[in-house]
């Protein structure tokens, strides 16, 4: 039988604060333990949480770059259950009145093309803290630093068709909520968590199958990894006649598989009611338009303008929008004068990968402007500037120009040297002068190839060319 | 008050003072905490002070449900046994900026969890008038202190009548504030959405100051409101112009004679001070009681989640070992009988399938009652009621019956989930035990009632029997 898989995504992501959702102390990653912490995220007798204004502004921003309606009220709640790593016993919340419905994020499918993915839900709340099972021998030690940390929680619907697309959708949802400024989205610090919700039904059937959720995943590679493992493991279930149980999976990255968690943690009531220690949240329309109006543009609406401005390909656009830096650099070099579509492929090329290794620009977008210039008006072979590229990263005083004739990268297209290099690669190759004598023109790339390499790219290869045909004919 | 601003060494004359007085009251149990050192130390703290403040050199003791760096806070719970809150409340930084001197910290029935303050797991409070009998509660302590003449004020903390029942009582003045009006930063959470700082003062005069010394807003309290600072109340000439609502629903036929009599003697001051009474009607208060007995142990199972034995006070380590073993036993030991039936109601009416039958209508039903006030409120400028059904009653007269404890504060209640001021004030003594009558004020009016209360107990021999 041919099955259907269907997957949602829970995905939380930390808010970009200096300090925690309800207190003030600071948020910042890999502190020795308990040294962050506050009779309120400590939840001591007495205290009362207090609301984070930037937590909710930037909760806010990714709400309305997800599409979402914000609501003018929303109400935190108490979601109460026991852990050690809970102070308070319940984790503050929003339930029933959450701070945004009903958004969108378009995406490119690897299956099904340009689609679209609802987002049921965002609201915020704040994180746990943290078990420490390997500090102390035997025991387990509790880090609250976490806790009271600020999270947006992203609900999205039941769209997604294989994990494949699940993947393509969360590395789209992590690039705008990084354009929007509000998370650093980093697995790897645990700015970003996913929780999937996968159930499989048979093709062609509309009533949805028992869904299951699958729990740690530290890399979006991951998340399809184990969704694949779980909808295998599932299809296995059903095709033996077995049924699938609504469970709690945790994904073991170190064998691929996923297991189920005890069973018995799963008839949590978590007895959610309106938190009285927080009045609802109000926010007024004018604000919420603000909010709205300071939104920096996001990648789909770049890609389109890309697209429309600089006469670029979908597959160019996609790649110079992969983050803000990129295309904001790319537009930096064609205002300073660089044909678009090769400041493109330079951004797509040598760019990137600087960009990529050391998260800057070392080659400013004036210079490299200037660099193009020096290849569109033949002064540097395309060769050299890849060396005079490298060489331009390394100090940001010098000209492109001086520095590529101090290189000696200035092309010769015509005159004696020229004329020498040609005649110690003819003379070099005398079986080949009388193959090309006999009739086999095509030899001809091979004597340019033997030039430039003779002149270490100085050479102008639309010089060569004339030079070579003079001096064959010449030669007898 | 006995004190007065501006006076040097008064500091250290009232803690000495105060620590005799302290030691004079032991056999009531009203304290959990006190030491002469410490009165000593506040004492030079006072007179330290630059500028001595509005309340230089009085002494004031706290409910041990107010948190405070110097004495251990244990809100009369063996769960909290030993435990010191590394933070002041914001009411105590007012107070010791004010120049007060902080006294003692007083015995309360568990985490404020009952009316007789017979459930604290450090012993009963007796009445100071008669000690066979209760104090009131859940602020009984307090209560008791100020009616021993040990403290001039005290502070307590009301979730559905904790001050006022036991200022009838004990026959002190008992206040509590709008919803909002004072900090609860650092006052150990029982109800939130109810709980209030409140006062307890031998007169309205020794009340009203502390009062607006605690109230304002604070940043570490989203619930406070911003609104203007509460001042003192004013010396009414008469109540001219002033009209009395009398709730038909807070005068039942069955109301104590004592009681019903010191009413009628306080509504008779009214008309001879020129002021109106008129009946008026809260229909939805009868209800007050059971809707309440809902929202609050809703609260307080959330609220009292966190002793849970892992980051303080006691912790039990069970026979298995295991993390739920610790939370079982460190609850099961720590919580005494009446704290741990609220965490059980309040975990039933929050939990799936009960929650719309009980809590979300508790929540529609404390609306009505507050809309009742709020239409009431149109027509009168005060409230008058009684306090309590009955004066004092005997110790272990209700500790096995729970809803004849509960029914203590069937006129107290309603005001607590309306978030309105009220405040209880002696009117007179049937058979020796103290009455009290109730004022309530629209929300944010309290400057009103203290005023109007300060007449009436002007006027008002409160020592005297009535019949």
């Amino acid at each position: 039988m041919a099955w259907e898989t269907v997957i949602g995504l829970e995905v939380h992501v930390q808010l970009r604060t200096r300090t925690k959702m309800f207190c003030g102390n600071r948020t910042t990653f890999g502190d020795p333990p308990n040294t962050n912490v506050c009779p309120v995220c400590l939840g001591l007798p007495g205290a009362l949480p207090v609301p984070n204004a930037e937590a909710i502004r930037l909760a806010v921003r990714g709400a309305i770059a997800l599409g979402c309606t914000v609501h003018e009220t929303s109400v935190f709640a108490r979601k109460n259950y026991f852990y050690p790593d809970l102070p308070k016993g319940y984790q503050i919340s929003q339930f029933d009145r959450p701070l945004a419905t009903g958004g969108s994020v378009t995406f490119e499918s690897p299956d099904r093309g340009r689609m679209k993915v609802g987002i049921t839900r965002l609201h915020v709340e704040e994180d746990a803290g943290k078990l420490l099972h390997d500090r102390v021998p035997g025991k387990t030690a509790v880090d609250l630093n976490r806790a009271g940390t600020p999270l947006a929680e992203i609900v999205s619907e039941p769209d997604l068709r294989s994990p494949a697309e699940a993947r393509a959708y969360l590395t789209t949802l992590r690039q705008i909520l990084i354009y929007a400024g509000v998370s650093d989205c980093s697995m790897e610090q645990g700015s970003l968590r996913v929780d999937a919700n996968l159930s499989i039904r048979p093709t062609g059937v509309e009533k949805l199958g028992t869904k299951t959720e699958v729990k740690n995943m530290n890399s979006f590679a991951n998340v399809e990894r184990a969704l694949e493992a779980e909808r295998e493991r599932q299809v296995v279930l059903v095709e033996s006649g077995r049924r699938v149980e609504q469970v709690t999976l945790l994904f073991n990255a170190g064998t691929g598989q996923v297991k189920p968690t005890r069973s018995k943690e799963e008839s949590h009531d978590y007895r959610y009611f309106p938190d009285p220690d927080l009045p609802p949240l109000v926010l007024t329309p004018k604000w919420i338009a603000e909010q709205r109006a300071a939104l920096p543009e996001l990648p789909e609406a770049k890609r389109e303008r890309l697209e429309r401005v600089y006469a670029l390909s979908a597959t160019d656009t996609r790649a110079l929008t992969a983050e803000a830096p990129l295309a904001r650099y790319f537009e930096s070099v064609v205002d300073a004068g660089a044909d678009p579509k090769t400041a493109a492929n330079w951004v797509m090329g040598d760019v990137m990968s600087s960009y990529n290794e050391s998260g800057s620009f070392p080659v400013s977008p004036s210079r490299l402007a200037a660099l193009i210039g020096l290849v569109r008006d033949g002064v540097v072979s395309h060769q050299a500037a890849k060396r005079l590229f490298s060489e331009l990263a390394k100090s940001d005083e010098e000209a492109p120009r001086a520095a590529a004739e101090r290189l000696g990268l200035v092309q010769v297209s015509e005159g004696n040297a020229l004329r020498g290099w040609v005649d110690e690669v003819l003379a070099a190759n005398p079986a080949e002068v009388t193959r090309f004598r006999q009739g086999e023109i095509k030899l001809m790339s091979f004597f340019v190839g033997q030039v430039m390499k003779k002149s270490r790219g100085k050479a102008d290869p639309k010089g060569v060319q004339p030079v070579l045909q003079e001096r064959l004919a010449q030669v007898k | 008050m006995t004190a007065t601003a501006g006076q040097r060494g008064i500091g250290a004359t009232t803690a000495r003072e105060t620590a005799k007085r302290l030691a004079d009251a032991a056999s009531l149990n009203a304290t959990l905490s006190w030491s002469e050192e410490l009165l000593d130390a506040e004492g030079a703290r006072v007179d330290g002070m630059n500028k001595p403040g509005p309340l230089a050199g009085i002494p004031i003791a706290l409910k041990d449900n107010i948190v405070t760096v110097e004495q251990p806070t244990t809100c009369g719970s063996r769960i909290l046994e030993g435990y010191v809150s590394p933070y002041n409340a914001t009411v105590v930084e007012r107070l010791r900026a004010a120049g007060a001197l902080i006294a003692a910290k007083t015995n309360l029935d568990e985490f404020a969890m009952g009316s007789s303050t017979e459930h604290s797991a450090f012993g009963r409070v007796k009445n100071p008038l008669d000690p066979s009998r209760v104090p009131g509660g859940s602020s009984g302590g307090s209560a008791a202190l100020v009616a021993a003449g040990v403290v001039p004020v005290a502070l307590g903390s009301e979730t559905g009548g904790s001050v006022r029942q036991p200022a009838s009582f004990c026959g002190v003045v008992g206040v509590k504030p709008s919803y909002g009006r004072v900090s609860r930063y650092g006052l150990v959470a029982f109800g939130s959405s109810l709980d209030c700082i409140s006062v307890f003062g031998r007169t309205v005069d020794d009340a009203a100051p502390v009062l607006s010394t605690i109230s304002g807003p604070d940043a570490l309290d989203a619930t406070t409101v911003a609104r203007p600072p509460l001042g003192l109340p004013k010396a009414l000439p008469n109540l001219a112009g002033m009209t009395f609502g009398l709730p038909k629903e807070y005068f039942p036929p069955d109301l104590d004679a004592g009681v019903a009599a010191a009413l009628r003697r306080t509504t008779e001051m009214i008309k001879q001070l020129g002021g109106s009474v008129r009946e008026v009607s809260l229909p939805n208060s009868v209800y007050a009681v059971p809707t309440y007995y809902i929202i609050a142990p809703a609260e307080a199972a959330a609220n009292l989640a966190r002793y849970d034995g892992v980051r303080y006070g006691q912790r039990r380590v069970g026979p298995e070992g295991d993390i739920r073993a610790l939370y079982r036993t460190t609850r099961g030991e720590g919580f005494g009988e009446e704290v741990r039936r609220r965490i059980l109601v309040g975990t039933y009416v929050l939990s799936a399938g009960y929650y719309d039958a009980y809590y979300r209508k508790a929540q529609r039903v404390r609306a009505l009652i507050a809309e009742d006030f709020r239409r009431v409120f149109q027509d009168v400028d005060l409230l008058l009621t009684p306090t309590t059904p009955t004066p004092a009653f005997k110790a272990g007269e209700k500790t096995e019956d729970p809803v004849a404890m509960y029914l203590a504060d069937v006129f107290v209640c309603s005001m607590s989930l309306a978030g309105l001021p009220a405040l209880s004030l002696p009117v007179g003594r049937s058979n020796g035990l103290p009455i009290g009558a109730q004022i309530v004020a629209p929300y944010f009016e309290e400057e009103r009632m203290l005023s109007a209360a300060r007449i009436l107990e002007q006027n008002t021999d409160a020592l005297a029997e009535v019949r």
